[in-house]
């Protein structure tokens, strides 16, 4: 095509250079540049100010030996566990009733969907009213005869992360629903009819031949989840702050006041790149199984 | 007596040799009442109220008095509805010591939202589209790692960008904080747009070219005005996930600029005063209400955004 003449490599194609200027600026400086700052700087002694004053590991071996951190990370792995089983089968169960040619699917849909449009705050803020002891479920249950029902799940140390879970799944299981439902409207009737001539029941079907076919699909969505929970930080500051004590602590929120509360710099960066870590374990097996089979794009 | 259920039986039958004659048309009925249709509707109707009782909790206790709040009960509707809580949410509610309420948040929202959609879905729908069309060498590895980056936790690029924004004289200030969704915007967008381009057919493109379009030409005169759904499905990602951030905006903005969500979480959570819960119910449904409006306005736009995000190309 531009055979003709050639007159420098770089000035070929040179506006959609320019155009991305913007993503070549943001994937090396913020994605690539950023993140490697933090890096380095987290084997440092930083405090106010980030100094180039290298400790070794020290702020990790701080990090693991605080106990806020060790129960955030406790948090992070129960909440994790749990957030991730109960939206992945409730998503699913959901989007399968769904997928019954039920009348009023839109209306359900809209329903289940409408919490994921609102933001954490509001969410958290929601809950904690409605699990307020004083005036929410549980006071409403004590009036109706029942004095001693104790249902405080956000002043219990034991049970916050279940007072946070609901919050969670009531944000983000709509998410998992739709998600879910496109994957199995995706599947070709032909199974089902398949299926069906072999006297299959509806549940092994599910089970055994529907779900091992939806597997991009859940992988997608696992990725997915298993991101968002990682960086879980706005609905516990608006849910429970943290408390009771440091009961509902996370990693997200451990970085966030040693950065800018505690003026504990390198703390902040060992915590973040922890979370790096963590985020690294899950992508890498997953962009090997997406992306390393084939060898185009 | 006989008569009639000979009658019945007869008539049953003539009903079902019809039936035959022409013979079963469509799937086999369902009986509207069977065991898995009770089970499937039971299950979607109990989910249903337990999706929907924090939004009815949050409207019913708007609209009562303090007084009736501490006398009665959550989910029940309000003898009185008074509107006081919603004025006071919106005009009078603290935080620490200025008394301007929510919609000095709301404003700076608005602020915040309108330029960063704006700009966002500018610089992406450009460079999605010179991805798709004008590829150049190293262009890939470039959006790879773009890619890769949105799921990197904010909290590993937090600081080093609090310095390169304070370097630039624009940390605390609005537009510091239109970069940043600008930048965090920009991986899911940019993969929106870079596959929206790539669906349309290239015949189009070259089409375009032979007749002397240019980069931008092709871009303002073909692909903009085909491509409008992509960009209401791309604002509608971007509106309620700017308006929904909270982190960024505790993170870059000084205290006068702070956005709705971050001041909402200011006045509930704070621990002076007496609580007044049906004010913050109505800070809470006030702060909702511009991203459930978009919701429930775009329809089907909004789950083909979210589907569009979640699905990777």
């Amino acid at each position: 095509m531009d055979r003709a003449g050639r007159p420098n490599q770089l000035f070929r194609n040179l506006n959609a250079k320019i155009a991305s200027i913007p993503m070549v600026l943001t994937a090396v400086v913020i994605f690539t540049g950023a993140t490697l700052w933090t890096v380095v700087y987290s084997f440092t002694n930083s405090r106010l100010l980030p100094r180039l004053e290298f400790v070794g590991f020290d702020q990790y071996e701080r990090l693991w030996s605080s106990s806020r951190w060790i129960v955030s990370i406790q948090n992070i792995m129960i909440y994790g566990t749990l957030s991730l089983t109960f939206s992945l089968v409730i998503g699913f169960v959901l989007a399968a009733f769904l997928d019954q040619k039920v009348r009023f699917e839109n209306t359900f849909r809209t329903i289940f969907l409408y919490p994921f449009a609102l933001s954490f705050i509001v969410t958290g803020l929601v809950w904690q009213w409605i699990l307020n002891p004083e005036f929410g479920i549980q006071s409403v249950v004590r009036s109706w005869g029942w004095e001693n029902f104790v249902f405080d799940p956000l002043y219990n140390q034991s049970l916050v992360l279940y007072g946070l879970l609901i919050a969670g799944l009531w944000q983000g299981t709509g998410l998992v629903m739709c998600l879910m439902l496109a994957g199995l409207r995706g599947i070709d009737e032909e199974i089902w009819k398949a299926s069906r001539v072999d006297g299959i029941p509806v549940w092994k079907t599910y089970l055994f031949i529907i779900i091992p076919m939806m597997r991009p699909v859940f992988i997608t969505t696992l990725v997915l989840i298993a991101s968002g929970i990682v960086r879980l930080y706005d609905l516990v500051v608006a849910q429970t702050s943290g408390g009771p004590g440091i009961a509902s602590e996370v990693p997200a929120k451990y970085v966030y006041d040693s950065l800018f509360l505690r003026q504990n710099l390198a703390q902040g960066f060992a915590g973040s790149t922890m979370m790096l870590l963590t985020v690294l374990i899950v992508l890498i097996p997953w962009a090997y199984l997406e992306f390393g089979g084939k060898k185009r794009d | 007596m006989t008569d009639t259920a000979l009658d019945i039986r007869a008539s049953a039958g003539s009903q079902a040799r019809a039936e035959a004659l022409t013979g079963p048309n469509g799937p086999k009925p369902r009986p509207i009442i069977s065991p898995r249709n009770i089970m499937i509707y039971g299950t979607l109707f109990v989910v249903s109220v337990y999706y929907l009782l924090p939004l009815y909790v949050m409207i019913m206790t708007s609209v009562k008095g303090m007084p009736e709040i501490r006398m009665g009960n959550i989910f029940s509707p309000p003898l009185e509805i008074t509107f006081q809580p919603w004025v006071k949410a919106w005009a009078e509610a603290c935080t620490g010591l200025n008394c301007e309420g929510l919609s000095r948040g709301f404003w700076n929202s608005v602020r915040i939202t309108i330029p960063s959609v704006i700009v966002s879905i500018a610089i992406a729908s450009v460079n999605g589209y010179a991805l798709a069309n004008w590829r150049f060498k190293g262009a890939n590895i470039f959006f790879t790692i773009l890619i890769f980056g949105a799921f990197v936790p904010y909290q590993v690029m937090l600081y080093p960008i609090v310095i390169l924004l304070r370097e630039a004289g624009l940390y605390g200030s609005l537009t510091g904080l239109v970069i940043v969704h600008t930048i965090f915007g920009m991986p899911i967008l940019t993969l929106l747009f870079r596959n929206y381009f790539s669906s349309l057919p290239e015949e189009l493109f070259k089409a375009a070219r032979v007749d002397g379009a240019g980069f931008w030409g092709i871009y303002f005169k073909i692909m903009l005005p085909m491509s409008l759904p992509i960009f209401v499905v791309a604002m509608i990602l971007q509106i309620t996930g700017i308006w929904n951030d909270f982190l960024f905006g505790v993170v870059y903005t000084r205290p006068e600029n702070y956005p709705m969500t971050v001041q909402l979480n200011n006045i509930v959570n704070s621990v002076q005063g007496v609580k007044e819960y049906n004010v913050n119910m109505a800070a809470t449904v006030l702060t909702g209400l511009v991203p459930l409006i978009v919701y429930f306005v775009s329809g089907k736009l909004f789950v083909r955004g979210i589907a569009a995000g979640a699905v990777k190309g």
